[in-house]
């Protein structure tokens, strides 16, 4: 089984980003770039399966700006076998980069693509359901548990209220949630190593995909602020004032 | 033109988000569709029906819609969406794992748990764990969108019924099958509808210690929530989890017990009317968010909260 794990380049989640001042975008100039850790998640669940002998390659796929090799090579040093970076200057919104990501699962002839369930950066959420509507096949989000065998794969996916377990043919496109695993700690050997692991560069012209944005960012702008309120002696206190004066309960 | 609301439910009754998305949609124009998909459903059709401002219900009824799998429902809504300017659906994750699926069907975009509507092109939805703000115009020529229900009241149920029309099915797709879901039971609220909420964070300690937090719950008839700390932890399980991963809840009253107030929390309960926030760190963030804050250990006040409670 070939696997496809796509990998998005995002500003690290210990930064707090701010809107510019002029409300034109967000401020990310300079600030510390990470992968984004729902497709780590993902990039793990990949290369456990490789290592239990039940995927034959793993292959990265990153999409944006030159330095998302810095992306890849991360994945790469935590176990996938090469990579290939769709690169472009571009803005590219969730429903370019399924189409880009189609246009390689097919070049590739995955049986499985994983990615994460959502980018922390624009928080979409969008990208692999999308994806699978594009290649036609069947889709597991949100998923804490993953079992792989021969004719196909067995999700465990979070839904409101629970868990819902579904059967999937493949191939098929699985986002990964928080629970299901922990990622593992690259060690310096293995990041050396990943520096001669081959990374294919491509672009979206060569790909015949056509990427164009379809939503314009008007305006970026803080979100209402809450005023810190007051710290009360007790509980009897609290109650008084939720009571009284917040007239909540 | 109309508008098309994908109703979520679970066979046998609306889930109150299906409300607040109608209020979302009632913003951008009067002629309401609400779609009902799933299996043996026409109870839900009819209370549908009844919502205020819808003016037609349409209902898709077949065995392989029981489950409400994208797989399943997009093909229908791609097929019915040429006939609406826009495509509605409450951002829960039954929403949030077809809507994407409908809009590469049709190939459009599509625009995340929105938070307001500034016109019927321009949507604002939060980006970067809500850190900011995004105003989005789209030029397409369908707008599939998921609506945060707590950014939009609840529309009215009257007594005036809408028609309800049906709607042949799709053929089956038969790419994912439903094998089974176990769902958390639970006297209390649900947590993304509850008035108040009490929810629990690293400093609990242990998933036993929870019972404090669930007693104040019954005294209080609020849900219980958790910090992705204390769900990391293994003290409960995912689906308690509020925050930027987790769900997005706006309650009367929200209480942060042991919680410390990483962003990631933040961004699903600062929409919230009144927080309260117990803390033993006094330098907790949680405190600046907090409209009222008691400093102190958690175990001592959590007895003395229930104990003032029942007084009075």
């Amino acid at each position: 089984m070939k696997i496809i794990v796509c990998v998005k380049r995002v500003v690290d989640y210990n930064i707090k980003v701010r809107p510019k001042a002029d409300n034109s975008g967000v401020d990310i100039a300079s600030v510390k770039m990470s992968m984004n850790p729902f497709d780590e998640i993902a990039v793990e669940a990949a290369v456990r399966l490789k290592e239990a002998g039940q995927a034959s390659e793993v292959v990265a796929v990153s999409m944006g700006v030159a330095q998302c090799q810095d992306t890849l090579r991360s994945a790469l040093a935590m176990g996938a076998d090469r990579a290939l970076l769709v690169e472009t200057d571009a803005e590219l919104q969730p429903l370019a980069v399924a189409k880009l990501a189609k246009s390689i699962a097919e070049r590739e002839q995955a049986d499985l693509v994983l990615l994460g369930k959502q980018a922390i950066d624009d928080d979409c959420n969008q990208t692999g359901q999308m994806l699978a509507a594009l290649l036609g096949c069947g889709q597991a989000s949100f998923a804490c548990d993953l079992q792989v065998d021969e004719d196909g794969l067995t999700v465990s996916r979070e839904i409101d209220g629970g868990v819902q377990s579904v059967r999937l043919k493949l191939p098929a496109v699985v986002t990964t949630d928080l629970r299901l695993n922990e990622p593992r700690y690259v060690k310096l050997p293995n990041i050396m190593k990943a520096k001669k692991k081959p990374l294919e560069r491509l672009s979206p012209e060569e790909l015949n995909v056509d990427v164009s944005p379809r939503l314009t960012l008007l305006r970026a702008s803080e979100p209402p602020r809450r005023q810190a309120g007051i710290k009360v002696a007790d509980a009897a206190e609290l109650v008084a004032k939720l009571r009284n004066e917040a007239k909540v309960i | 033109m109309s508008i098309l609301i994908i109703a979520d439910h679970g066979n046998g009754a609306l889930k109150p988000a299906t409300l607040n998305t109608v209020t979302a949609a009632a913003q951008l124009g009067t002629e309401l569709h609400l779609l009902v998909v799933g299996e043996n459903c026409a109870a839900v059709a009819e209370e549908a029906a009844r919502i205020e401002g819808i003016t037609k219900v349409l209902l898709a009824d077949a065995p392989h819609y029981a489950r409400q799998l994208a797989e399943e429902v997009a093909p229908l809504i791609a097929r019915i969406a040429g006939d609406h300017t826009h495509l509605l659906a409450a951002a829960g994750t039954t929403g949030k794992d077809l809507m994407p699926r409908v809009a590469a069907l049709l190939d459009v975009a599509q625009i995340s748990e929105i938070t307001a509507i500034e016109s019927p092109d321009t949507f604002v939805r939060p980006i970067y764990a809500g850190n900011v703000m995004a105003s989005y115009q789209s030029a397409d020529p369908v707008k599939v969108i998921t609506v945060r229900a707590t950014a939009f009241e609840a529309a009215a149920v009257g007594d005036k019924a809408a028609t309800v029309q049906a709607v042949e099915a799709t053929a089956e797709a038969g790419l994912t099958q439903f094998i089974e879901e176990t769902l958390t039971v639970s006297e209390r609220p649900e947590l993304t509808a509850a008035k108040v909420v009490i929810s629990g964070g690293r400093g609990m300690g242990s998933g036993e210690n929870f019972s404090l937090l669930e007693e104040l719950a019954d005294q209080m008839g609020a849900a219980v929530g958790a910090s992705r700390a204390a769900v990391d932890a293994g003290f409960v399980p995912n689906d308690y989890q509020v925050g930027q991963t987790g769900k997005v809840v706006a309650p009367e009253l929200y209480v942060a017990v042991g919680i410390s107030g990483a962003i990631q929390h933040m961004a699903g309960m600062k929409d919230s009317k009144i927080i309260v926030a117990i803390n033993k760190d006094e330098e907790a963030p949680i405190f600046q968010v907090a409209d009222y804050g008691i400093v102190g250990d958690l175990f001592e006040v959590l007895p003395q909260l229930s104990e003032a409670l029942k007084q009075s």
